[in-house]
């Protein structure tokens, strides 16, 4: 178990990581704690508990902004947005249950810091397309604020792009503000049977090419059961029928296709998100590539169980291949492989992240020690 | 011009002789410029009331040619400022008196489109409405749609964060650009993102994207094209009072509905638009709303409805419906002339961006005129309504002396006045030299001081588009020493710069 600190004010939060700056110390962030088993385990380091930056502090529906302590538990902010009609466009989701634990422990902050999206995220944008603004404090201790509480913004370098998905590698988010939007009034899954992965892929990115405006698009391949294509449609009742229509203009002939009520729909939604289809025992990936490669990467695969969401860009991968085979794989496909999950023998061999090429591992070095010139947050963990 | 640019190196100047044939060895024939005559033509941007010809100008044709530039101004010490179009109207291709302007004009082909993944690789040079012709004819546009779109390039758009009216439902440049290839402050060729949604490591493309050329120079986009929807339909909303519009705007978003775009005009705005376009606005009234609505047709008409019920709820007297593209097209002529025709009722004028909360519109309008009476200079209001993003457009006589510097106090006052409600100095123009000494008051100086890290950590030379976006950084080297010194300060909370 970790030594662990939790700071209750920004001054004190400041004054740690001035200390360890000081003292050549590493520490790890660390929110609700849903994503621990992600990257090298790093027992021991010190690891800094940010839940008491917790409370939403500001939230005008018809504004569409949202300030949180970073702290603050996904699961308030999205019953509370929820109860205005709106919701957090990106999909966000907890990890607990991709490591057989339950939900309710991830916080807002390690959400946007690990910068997780959803199956929604094909048309409602990721994290980073969310995060309007934030208050941190960087590796040295100093406090600072950048992008603002409005949703529309250049003043100055776009920092909240750059902390999203920076899996608390630059600052210790202290306060975000995001952008909310509102909740379709109704939602409408289409489960298309029997299709092989390229018919898959084909009819994905033609119905997010279309005018259907699908809002998620995810394949999962014939294992047990029929191969099934889900398609969601978010809207208006009206939009909805109507893009119905446009779809299945371009189902092919002869193909089945089913109507999922709500309830089927959400578990299979929630399938997709988790990857539940997946063996546990064999390490998951997370696959980002070209969808017009998607066929072509899983038809190369030995020995592995997968499924496509974001209309075949995002491949979960469940594989004993070659972790170094595997990143070739992801990297010549023109993407990049992450390790999601995995025992700690194989995490503490492979990174995480996938390694990026030369030239931008150096800019990168650059920015981290721009936010952190101790190296306090390179806890070994990515 | 009281603006403080970084001050000219003797040293450089004296050598301009060699440098210019030191980039002729690397891009070959007329694509130096050196004679004054020549050099004019590039001396400001959109933001006029700047002006300084560049020590040269070098127009490349490659990235390879681009990198080279690059490597060679950087190992010998010479300032670059690039340009796209010169659309910006906050002066970010301002150029500097012993600095290479690089112009990106020649980089001007698309490279590839992908119906597949939906994307569209372009060079720098292309402009942002060139991107959506290229692939109308399949059924795809690229959204993002700054009023300048036939002249602005996709380079220009990528390094100002560009946006346009449409941003509230589809996003600005950020949200629709998935790569770029980029030449580092040093020289180096370097991809960030690529045809995948998201990319494996930190985010940098992010935060190239609206850096304004202070960190690279973008060589090739790759960006998101959607599916055109079926239909458009756009509504003109007429007011007798501005709050009753505001709270109209908050009640279509409290509905659930996100209009593809939604601006607003004042009465002023309104006038000068009637009488440079005769669009059919109404005169009398106090505040104007276009709402474009898009999507299947039965989407449109059931919206329609609902904001129409909405804008009778809060005492619109007038809601038209455009019966045809014409008729939409007129609602639009209004508001996208709304810059000539404010040229039409004064001899100049002065564009403003700030952003605000939307619910704090009344009170702002309010207060701006209440500036306007202070100034005694007229002023005419456009907004972004849906996304809180105001445009005031400052009325002014440049011939008439001290009223340019009035005209800029008005503004600065406006911007200050849009950070003191809790908005911002710019919601889609950028910094650029124009509101750089006003960063400090929509940032602290520790704010400020990571800015200025990130700078130092692209570009520690300070070589590319100095005197841009940051006040104040004068060399890396001593934002290095204080941050090995920050856990000991005494009195952390003080200027230090």
């Amino acid at each position: 178990m970790n030594d662990r600190v939790q700071p209750t004010t920004t001054g004190e939060l400041a004054a740690l990581l001035a200390q360890a700056t000081r003292d050549g110390a590493t520490l790890a962030l660390r929110g609700g704690g849903s994503k621990d088993r992600i990257g090298a385990p790093v027992p021991d380091v010190r690891t800094v508990d940010m839940r008491a930056f917790a409370g939403v502090e500001d939230y005008d529906p018809p504004e569409l902004v949202l300030t949180a302590g970073a702290g603050t538990p996904l699961a308030d902010i999205e019953a509370l947005v929820a109860a205005e009609g709106q919701m957090l466009a990106f999909d966000p989701f907890d990890h607990g249950p991709l490591f057989r634990a339950a939900t309710g422990a991830a916080t807002i902050g390690g959400v946007i810091a690990a910068g997780v999206s959803g199956p929604r995220r094909l048309s409602g944008g990721a994290a980073r397309d969310h995060l309007l603004g934030f208050e941190a404090v960087t590796g040295d201790g100093r406090a600072f604020k950048a992008g603002a509480k409005v949703v529309k913004n250049v003043t100055g370098f776009d920092l909240p792009k750059l902390v999203a998905g920076s899996w608390g590698r630059l600052a210790a988010l202290t306060r975000v503000t995001l952008k909310v939007v509102p909740r379709p009034e109704n939602s409408l899954t289409l489960r298309v049977r029997g299709l092989d992965p390229p018919a898959a892929v084909s009819l994905m990115s033609q119905a997010a090419g279309s005018p259907a405006a699908i809002a998620a698009a995810a394949h999962v391949p014939a294992g047990d059961g029929e191969a099934a294509t889900l398609l969601r449609l978010d809207g208006f009742d009206a939009s909805i029928a109507a893009r119905r229509a446009t779809l299945a203009a371009i189902v092919p002939a002869r193909v089945p296709v089913d109507v999922l009520d709500d309830g089927t729909a959400n578990a299979a939604w929630r399938d997709v998100r988790y990857a539940t289809s997946l063996p546990t025992e064999a390490p998951l990936w997370r696959v980002l590539l070209p969808a017009r490669q998607a066929s072509a990467f899983v038809a190369a695969l030995d020995d592995s169980a997968w499924l496509m969401d974001w209309a075949g860009g995002l491949l979960w991968v469940a594989t004993n291949t070659d972790a170094g085979q595997m990143r070739v794989a992801a990297r010549e496909a023109g993407g990049h492989a992450m390790l999601v999950r995995a025992d700690a023998a194989l995490r503490a061999k492979v990174p995480a992240l996938h390694p990026p090429a030369t030239a931008v591992a150096a800019l990168e070095a650059r920015v981290r020690h721009a936010f952190d010139p101790g190296n306090v947050f390179a806890s070994g963990r990515f | 011009m009281t603006l403080t640019m970084p001050t000219p190196d003797p040293a450089v100047l004296e050598r301009r002789a060699d440098i210019a044939a030191a980039l002729r060895a690397i891009v070959p024939g007329e694509a130096v410029i050196d004679a004054a005559a020549e050099l004019r033509p590039f001396e400001s941007d959109g933001l006029t009331a700047y002006r300084q010809p560049p020590m040269l100008v070098v127009l490349p044709e490659t990235t390879a040619q681009v990198a080279a530039i690059v490597r060679w101004c950087h190992d010998n010490g010479v300032r670059v400022v690039p340009r796209g179009a010169g659309t910006s109207l906050s002066g970010g291709a301002l150029p500097l008196a012993d600095g290479v302007l690089l112009g990106l004009s020649r980089l001007n082909r698309i490279l590839h489109v992908d119906y597949v993944d939906r994307v569209v690789v372009a060079q720098p040079g292309v402009t942002n409405l060139a991107i959506t012709q290229a692939v109308d004819a399949e059924g795809f546009y690229y959204a993002p749609d700054p009023s300048s779109q036939i002249a602005c390039t996709i380079g220009g758009n990528v390094a100002e964060n560009a946006g346009g009216v449409h941003c509230l439902k589809y996003g600005v440049t950020t949200n629709n650009v998935l790569g770029v290839e980029f030449v580092t402050p040093q020289g180096d060729v370097a991809r960030l993102g690529g045809s995948t949604l998201e990319h494996g490591g930190l985010d940098l493309l992010g935060l190239v994207v609206g850096s304004e050329g202070l960190l690279g120079i973008v060589t090739e986009v790759t960006v998101r094209i959607l599916p055109k929807p079926e239909s458009v339909s756009a509504m003109l909303i007429g007011f007798g009072e501005l709050e009753d519009a505001g709270r109209c705007v908050a009640d279509i978003i409290a509905a659930g509905i996100i209009p593809a775009g939604m601006e607003m005009m004042d009465r002023p705005a309104v006038h000068a638009a009637e009488a440079f376009v005769g669009a059919g606005y109404p005169l009398d009234a106090e505040a104007l709303l276009i709402v474009e609505l898009d999507g299947p047709q039965a989407e449109c008409d059931v919206l329609v409805g609902r904001v129409s019920e909405i804008a009778k709820k809060n005492a619109a007297f007038l809601v038209r419906v455009a019966a045809n593209a014409e008729e939409r097209s007129a609602f639009w002529a209004g508001r996208k002339a709304a810059f000539p025709a404010a040229g039409r009722v004064s001899p100049d004028y002065y564009c403003m961006d700030g952003t605000i909360p939307r619910r704090k519109l009344p009170d702002v309008l309010a207060r701006i005129r209440a500036l306007s009476d202070d100034h005694g200079l007229g002023v005419i209001n456009v907004f972004h309504a849906g996304d809180g993003n105001l445009h005031p457009l400052i009325l002014y006589d440049a011939n008439e002396p001290g009223q340019l510097e009035r005209a800029e106090k008005f503004g600065e006052d406006i911007l200050t006045l849009c950070v003191e409600v809790g908005g911002v100095l710019t919601g889609e123009h950028g910094v650029g030299v124009e509101k750089r000494d006003l960063m400090p008051t929509m940032f602290s100086e520790a704010d400020l001081a990571q800015q200025k890290r990130i700078k130092c950590a692209f570009d520690p030379k300070l070589l590319l588009n100095p005197g841009k976006m940051i006040p104040e950084l004068h060399r890396c080297a001593e934002l290095g020493r204080m941050h090995v010194h920050a856990g000991k300060l005494p009195f952390p909370e003080l200027p230090r710069f």
